[in-house]
């Protein structure tokens, strides 16, 4: 499978990686993001990310806590906007879509948080169905037809009565999945879709989320922490660190994969480039130091 | 000095900031709501029924002592002057006018604004206003904006529920507990009160409602999404919406006269 990593897709070594490859075909291009610089206050979290997500591909996008995966989801459906660079999908650049333009285009997504975000006030069933009453005219009828389907997908269609208070996280995450699926979008965006799940429902999503894909003809970017589910999933994967992508390529590619950094987060490592350690003052010295006393 | 000069200048910035920033905000709850009111007034009527009806208890409470106050310190001072026949004029002059208004938006906004700015800061918080718009609905007009005109039409409703207890607790101090007679106690109140008594009443409780409304969801909707942020915006939204009431009401009052 093809998969861009831009620029930044260079080994330790500053030469190009052996698991870049270039997608050919510009028309493949769901999304592509240029040259994106993206600050908060003095904190860089990108600078001169490249990016390119196939279409109909399942495209995951791993990297250490704090790198910024759940903000590159955010800049890629505008929730926030970057300081510099360019964030295409389909060939149109995000930035530049009035509020309305915006809204027609986000009803192509569906996306999945990470905590489901769930309407507290609605029902199971409602929240599914919240899309559904916003942007159509379906009878009642029609619209239960398709909650229940899509609830039955996830396993939880005799949820469908209870409130969101009364769920579990997993039993949560699966309903805010059901809902983001209901308008059967184009491109589905999941932040930590495996977070909290019981092996059955993380087995159950993971299939669900390749046979929607493949089925549906959509696409899928999943961000996730989940080396090993993402590795029977994902046709490219990109590995982002220090603001920048690291690596990228098919998830066998990346395990195989000679860079320290590639090989200390897909293996799990303590050591490597990667601190464990956030920036502390020597460990002995404030302990026995005089700011001890 | 110079340390000084700055502090101020970035606190006069901020304001002017966040002053411009309220009134756009304000201005888009204004170019929505008409669309709301008739296209989703399903969704306002709920909003009523929570601003409103929910808060009636406290007010119709807070509106009977009230009234049996203006009752006892009516009857005991107007007695003074062998006036307490007009205990019904004085009550019904200082609820429809000044206390009815005013303590029902302080109330309003210790229960109702208090419930909209944590409701609608904890749905920031738990990413339900961003779910929303990543479903391409516009969460200032799903969420802001029936809440905001739930508080605007229930205020008015409240302070008059307010009123009309609160002479019904002047009625039962003054007539019934301390023998003033009903007729006098009515028909005085009757010949005092004129329409521009309670066409002020009426003004004051609507610029209340908006105010009240306007800060309770403008505090939620710019609360920072943290347990803490919800935290201080629910405060700020009682603390303000009391200030600015209390401005307006003198405002409204000394044009009024």
């Amino acid at each position: 499978m093809l998969c861009y990593g831009g620029t930044a897709g260079t080994g330790q070594d500053g030469r190009p990686s052996q698991i870049t490859m270039i997608m050919d075909a510009v028309s493949d291009n769901l999304l592509e993001i240029r040259d994106l610089d993206y600050s908060v206050g003095v904190r860089t979290i990108f600078k001169g990310l490249n990016l390119t997500i196939g279409r109909g591909q399942v495209t995951a996008i791993m990297g250490p806590s704090g790198t910024g995966k759940t903000t590159l989801l955010r800049l890629i459906t505008r929730q926030i906007v970057p300081d510099r660079g360019v964030i295409l999908v389909d060939g149109v650049d995000i930035a530049k879509l009035s509020l309305a333009e915006l809204y027609r285009m986000r009803r192509r997504f569906g996306m999945l948080f990470q905590n489901g975000a769930l309407l507290t006030d609605l029902s199971v069933f409602e929240n599914v169905a919240f899309p559904l009453r916003e942007h159509t005219r379906l009878s009642n009828r029609l619209i239960r037809h398709v909650v229940l389907t899509k609830l039955h997908a996830v396993g939880l269609r005799g949820a469908a009565d209870m409130m969101p208070g009364q769920l579990s996280g997993g039993m949560a995450r699966r309903v805010a999945l059901a809902r983001a699926m209901v308008m059967d979008p184009e491109i589905l965006i999941y932040d930590e879709p495996f977070v909290g799940l019981d092996p059955i429902s993380m087995g159950v999503i993971v299939r669900l989320v390749r046979r929607m894909n493949d089925a549906l003809g959509i696409s899928s970017i999943i961000v996730s922490h989940d080396v090993q589910e993402i590795s029977t999933v994902a046709d490219c994967s990109y590995l982002i660190s220090g603001g920048q992508v690291a690596a990228s390529g098919s998830p066998d590619e990346l395990n195989k994969a000679t860079s320290e950094l590639v090989r200390q987060f897909m293996h799990g490592m303590a050591d490597g480039p990667v601190a464990f350690h956030y920036d502390a003052p020597d460990y002995e010295e404030q302990l026995l130091g005089r700011d001890a006393e | 000095m110079t340390a000084v000069l700055r502090d101020i200048y970035y606190t006069v910035f901020d304001f002017v900031r966040t002053f411009g920033a309220l009134q756009l905000f304000f201005l888009r709850l204004l170019m929505y709501s008409p669309g709301i009111f008739v296209k989703r007034f399903g969704l306002v009527v709920g909003q009523v029924y929570n601003a409103g009806a929910l808060s009636l208890v406290i007010i119709m409470i807070c509106g009977l002592f009230v009234g049996g106050v203006l009752g006892l310190q009516g009857f005991s001072n107007l007695a003074r002057f062998n006036a307490e026949d007009s205990v019904g004029a004085v009550a019904a002059l200082a609820l429809v006018k000044e206390l009815g208004p005013v303590i029902t938006a302080l109330l309003f906004a210790g229960r109702a604004g208090t419930a909209l700015a944590s409701e609608i800061g904890l749905m920031k918080a738990t990413d339900q206003l961003s779910a929303m718009e990543m479903m391409a609905v516009n969460p200032i007009r799903r969420v802001v904006v029936p809440r905001f005109l739930g508080g605007v039409i229930a205020m008015p409703l409240l302070a008059a529920v307010f009123s009309m207890v609160g002479l019904l607790g002047a009625h039962i101090v003054g007539v019934v507990l301390l023998g003033v007679d009903v007729g006098s106690f009515w028909q005085q109140m009757q010949q005092s009160l004129e329409l521009a008594d309670v066409q002020e009443g009426i003004v004051k409780s609507i610029v209340f409602g908006v105010v009240a409304s306007l800060f309770a969801v403008w505090e939620g909707y710019n609360a920072i999404p943290t347990a803490e942020g919800v935290g201080r915006a629910t405060t700020r939204t009682v603390v303000i919406t009391a200030i600015v009431v209390l401005i307006f009401d003198f405002m409204i009052t000394a044009v009024a006269l």
